[in-house]
């Protein structure tokens, strides 16, 4: 009976691993080990050693790409969490309608980010530029997606209208976690407003506040379908995300094995950047 | 005293203000709706113009959309990779769940094999896809049989951490009275340990669903060679084609968006709750 179980959970468990290998960790050595070639993509290929490492830090157009990507995450991630506090905030009020509201406002999430793109695109390109001219705001008669100045922007306020969504219902869940009656005592003691939300509210609610961060953050810093609908990279390269340039030359531009190098760089950045996230907010929840 | 006010009292400033917030979820969702009814010759460039009605609501740019895009084929292609993947993730993924989960407190390799698999979800997309773009070529099954295949292990990550994670929460005791009674470990978790994992299984499949059905990169790379297109892919590849109609791109995108608008207003709290337990466990 015991070795029944025993042979059971071994027959689910190789196969498993066998599969996860084959297909996760196999191509990611495999992606290792073309980061050390001259690669296209096609044909025959050398060893280059450590030159495509070299060169990464060298090039401009990925140096761009970089300082994009982290620019388009840091803020993303900070418009994203502050907007969905006050949306959770608000959601989770005395209010009439509320699972309707809360219904609706999650909408923007289901729907897929490449044909949000393209919607938001035209507003962009269009609307935008002729509600500003019409009311004669220099500023919005011009559409951002061409200008090398705000094309970045646009595309955090389309990916932003998704992922609020998405971090708002996490934080309603986190404010049902809090009890009533931390409130009451807390009402005895004079709380109210931001006093109440600083020293009551938040730090109950902080363990949420870790999770929108890791997640938003990382969904940020692998954005691609918006930028592919968008911009595709431009106007001036000013757009290109890592993923998005990886996936560009790496898989038309003949830059196989180079770009094969900066998906190693990319994959050690987000580990590096999630260990961070993880053990500075790991800290402060302990504080609490 | 003032407790039980407070409490009663509906806080009417704020749900105005939220009703006319909801204009910035329905603003784009109106925009496409309108233009993708309207003729060619109906898109003005003036403010008023844009955003009002159009002259007719014929159903013509649908018919040439749904033409144009192979909609049909491209709907029946996701809806098989989007049903595939979730029936084989609830499969797969449980029974892993269950096989690791229930033996990683004790087992050293068990512990290792779950680690092993979770720390895949710090795995990004951009290193695996060049290299998994040959093997799949190389194995032949660089089509949807992939997609899905390679759906399988990148979804695994988060499943197996939510199924062992639930499993802690379903006694052994009631595997053990099922053992006293001669069943194999195998007839048990069916008869018992997988019923009793149904709300995960909710959970699963829609955390699973949405990313699959929305995904474009993975298909993109993947079945390039196959003049398939899955429903986001076909707004990609269709782009030439739709040109500068943006009426006929409209509609072809607003038929794009209807499918998993259906799903979230039949299935809105399965989905609401699936999303806030993947998250939170």
């Amino acid at each position: 009976m015991k070795n029944d179980r025993k042979r059971t959970f071994m027959m689910i468990t190789i196969p498993v691993l066998v599969l996860f290998f084959v297909f996760n960790t196999l191509p990611l050595i495999k992606g290792f080990m073309y980061s050390f070639t001259n690669f296209k993509g096609y044909g025959s290929y050398d060893f280059v050693g450590l030159r495509n490492y070299i060169d990464l830090f060298q090039d401009a157009r990925v140096g761009k790409s970089y300082l994009f990507t982290f620019k388009f995450a840091l803020v993303g991630t900070l418009i994203v969490n502050v907007l969905s506090l006050i949306m959770a905030l608000a959601l989770n009020n005395k209010i009439r309608f509320k699972s309707a509201l809360r219904g609706i406002y999650f909408i923007p999430n289901i729907l897929g980010g490449l044909v949000i793109g393209y919607i938001f695109g035209f507003i962009f390109t269009y609307i935008l530029p002729a509600a500003g001219k019409a009311a004669g705001i220099g500023f919005l008669s011009n559409s951002w997606l061409s200008s090398t100045k705000w094309a970045w922007f646009a595309i955090v306020v389309v990916a932003a209208w998704q992922s609020i969504a998405m971090n708002t219902i996490i934080y309603i869940s986190g404010l049902q976690t809090v009890p009533e009656d931390v409130y009451e005592a807390g009402s005895i003691d004079g709380a109210t407003g931001w006093t109440k939300f600083k020293s009551l509210t938040f730090p109950l609610i902080m363990p949420f506040f870790s999770i929108n961060m890791v997640l938003c953050m990382k969904n940020f810093l692998m954005a691609f379908d918006q930028i592919v609908a968008l911009t595709n990279g431009g106007p001036a390269q000013s757009t290109e995300s890592i993923s998005y340039l990886i996936y560009k030359n790496g898989m038309d531009g003949g830059q196989f094995g180079f770009q094969s190098a900066n998906a190693v760089l990319f994959f050690v950045v987000i580990v590096l950047i999630s260990v961070f996230q993880l053990t500075v907010l790991g800290k402060k929840e302990e504080q609490l | 005293m003032k407790k039980t006010s407070t409490v009663e009292k509906t806080n009417w400033p704020i749900t105005i203000l939220l009703i006319i917030g909801c204009l910035t979820v329905f603003f784009p969702l109106y925009m496409a709706v309108i233009i993708a009814f309207k003729k060619p010759s109906e898109m003005t460039n003036d403010i008023a113009g844009a955003l009002a009605f159009p002259s007719s609501w014929g159903f013509e740019n649908f018919r040439e959309a749904m033409e144009v895009t192979d909609f049909w084929n491209s709907l029946g292609n996701s809806l098989l990779i989007s049903i595939s993947t979730v029936l084989l993730a609830i499969i797969i993924h449980s029974l892993a769940g269950y096989a690791i989960g229930r033996n990683k407190a004790k087992s050293k390799f068990y512990n290792l094999a779950y680690l092993y698999i979770v720390s895949g979800m710090f795995v990004p997309f951009a290193i695996l896809m060049m290299p998994l773009v040959k093997q799949t070529a190389q194995m032949g099954i660089g089509n949807w049989v992939g997609v899905i295949v390679l759906y399988v292990v990148f979804y695994m990550p988060m499943n197996l951490m939510l199924y062992s994670g639930y499993l802690t929460n379903i006694p052994v005791a009631l595997e053990e009275a099922a053992r006293v009674d001669g069943a194999s470990t195998w007839r048990t978790y069916w008869s018992i340990i997988f019923p009793n994992m149904k709300p995960m299984h909710a959970t699963v499949a829609v955390l699973t669903a949405l990313s699959v059905w929305n995904d474009v990169m993975t298909p993109l790379v993947i079945m390039s060679g196959t003049a398939k297109n899955t429903l986001p892919l076909a707004q990609l590849n269709f782009q030439t084609q739709f040109g500068t109609n943006y009426n006929l791109a409209f509609a072809s995108y607003l038929l794009a968006l209807i499918p998993i608008l259906i799903f979230y207003l039949v299935c809105q709290k399965q989905i609401l709750n699936g999303v806030v337990n993947g998250a939170v466990k």
